[in-house]
């Protein structure tokens, strides 16, 4: 089998501000890689030039598309790049309302790419636009309603459904569960790991939450200082850090 | 009295250069070109840019006729009309038929245009996709890119929210399947008139200093869903002057008791049919001799 999603080394420098150097990880389909790392440590970097938002310095990023085939995402047109983003890929930002557009409805939200790719009938965007919230767990009945009026638990669960409507092979996820409160956040890692079973998604998380990790992921990076410095399993990685920037975070994580 | 102005005021090197962002906007229909817009002697918002199109285009033998609301004798037509009088001693007229150019904010004429003439509008904001997405590099992106999904959102919006299209004017449209147009803010009753219309049509956005155009006979296409296609939009009535029931009404009150009464919107059309003899309710009504064109 191969991996549906492979970067090979992976450089971006901001000027003499090292982002990440030299990275290489791949993932299966059905897979969900988590990335942690303290504050500075180049998990978004990476995570944005793995998503081609940003231009690394070198390297290459491979994406098998199940309708396109093998591609190199940054060799990519802009156009396509776009496409690809909106059909095949998501991205789901820490903060939904860099996702989100809080001055449309949570319907319009929702059925924003379907119009994108050319969905060009009402009823059929409503009904899936319906669809997709009750399958996140919103009240359907708030179709019509802002997503300003939303909880922060919902914003982050609209986002996810406004992103996942194209069913995409791909998803992103930069900190989905930071800003929101503990019992907020295991709900919402239950629906994640549901729907990711479920359409079995290709995830890739970035997050400095290793519980986040260990109840979601199958494989994680350890990054520090642009590089990184343990992968493996995340179980074993969690249970038996090798590294001891690994094993200080992994003592540093909170009893209660 | 000797004219100090240039002829139709700006300058020939300004006029050039809208001319040729005009030549560009006709071989691109519907693409916004950026211009390097004038201050003109009069306030963002009255029509800067139809009037600096209209000077770019303007020569001693045109025939202007100026419109606002389909109105000739409204403030903003008959200041607009005195200008290009003044500084381009042009001959002016009301009849549509008999103008080489038409300065139009905000409606179509309801007479037929042909090829000999050229129609200007009047653009506040030029860009279909402002308020829906605030960065103007993201919205030039997304015209170069043809995305154009969130046009649509828009539209899903207003039947969301009122179970129909509730977008009256300004209503989105598509050129030459390519590029998504602000109509500027005529009724969407007029968004049909555009489309293989024999005129050419010029916009000009002053304050946001953008040209765009619409040579004549292309195919302009109003969007909308598969279930809740395109509709004019028109007051059930008929004109109470002139009695015309295709023509585009405005409604307007008439005293304290809150009555009120439908009128052609475009007053040339409503005085040629007078002329003509057609009569409607409010003027037969009235005695012999009754004015109906001084309500």
């Amino acid at each position: 089998m191969q991996p549906i999603f492979e970067a090979t080394g992976i450089s971006k420098s901001y000027g003499h501000i090292l982002g990440c150097s030299n990275i290489n990880l791949s993932l299966y389909s059905g897979e969900v890689m988590g990335i942690v790392g303290e504050s500075g440590s180049g998990k978004s970097t990476l995570l944005n030039c793995l998503s081609a938002q940003i231009m690394p310095d070198q390297g290459e990023v491979i994406f098998r598309s199940p309708s396109r085939g093998e591609v190199d995402i940054l060799k990519l047109s802009e156009a396509e790049q776009r496409y690809l983003a909106r059909t095949e890929w998501a991205y789901v930002h820490q903060n939904p309302r860099d996702g989100l557009r809080m001055s449309v409805s949570a319907g319009g939200n929702v059925g924003e790419r379907l119009m994108n790719i050319g969905n060009r009938h009402y009823g059929n965007i409503r009904t899936k636009a319906e669809d997709w919230m009750s399958r996140v767990e919103l009240d359907t009945s708030r179709i019509d309603h802002r997503p300003s009026t939303f909880s922060g638990g919902m914003q982050q669960r609209l986002q996810i459904a406004r992103n996942l409507v194209t069913e995409p092979r791909l998803i992103f996820m930069d900190e989905p569960t930071g800003g929101l409160d503990v019992s907020v956040q295991a709900r919402l890692l239950d629906l994640l790991r549901s729907l990711v079973q479920e359409l079995s998604l290709s995830v890739i998380i970035v997050t400095h939450d290793l519980a986040v990790i260990r109840m979601l992921a199958d494989r994680m990076v350890v990054m520090k200082n642009g590089n990184v410095v343990e992968a493996g399993l995340a179980d074993q990685v969690l249970d038996d850090p090798q590294h001891p920037y690994t094993q200080l975070l992994v003592s540093s994580i909170l009893q209660v | 009295m000797s004219n100090d102005y240039n002829f139709a005021y700006l300058d020939e090197q300004t006029k050039r250069m809208i001319r040729r962002g005009l030549l560009k906007s006709i071989a691109i229909p519907g693409y916004q070109v950026p211009f390097a817009s004038r201050e003109m002697p009069m306030p963002y918002g009255w029509g800067t840019g139809g009037v600096q199109v209209t000077s770019a285009c303007l020569v001693p033998e045109d025939k202007i006729k100026v419109i606002d609301q389909g109105a000739d004798d409204t403030t903003n037509a008959v200041s607009i009309r005195q200008f290009f009088e003044k500084t381009a001693k042009v001959e002016t007229t009301t009849h549509t038929e008999k103008a080489s150019l038409i300065q139009t904010r905000h409606r179509i004429p309801e007479h037929d245009l042909d090829e000999n003439q050229i129609l200007v509008y009047q653009v506040p904001i030029p860009e279909p996709l402002r308020f829906l997405e605030p960065r103007e590099s993201e919205t030039r992106k997304m015209h170069a890119l043809t995305e154009y999904g969130l046009m649509h959102v828009k539209l899903y919006e207003d039947i969301a929210h009122h179970g129909h299209i509730a977008t009256s004017y300004a209503y989105p449209v598509k050129v030459e399947g390519r590029y998504v147009m602000d109509p500027s803010p005529i009724p969407k009753f007029d968004n049909p008139k555009m489309s293989m219309c024999p005129a050419l049509q010029l916009f000009g956005a002053g304050r946001e200093q953008r040209l765009y155009a619409i040579p004549p006979y292309c195919e302009v296409i109003s969007l909308d869903f598969e279930d809740h296609p395109f509709t004019r939009l028109k007051a059930n009535a008929e004109c109470e002057l002139c009695s015309a029931n295709n023509s585009y009404l405005d409604e307007v009150i008439i005293d304290d008791e809150g009555n009120r009464m439908f009128v052609c919107s475009d007053t040339h059309y409503c005085e040629a049919r007078q002329a003509d003899g057609h009569r409607g309710k409010r003027n037969r009504l009235d005695q012999e001799g009754y004015d109906a064109t001084h309500i």
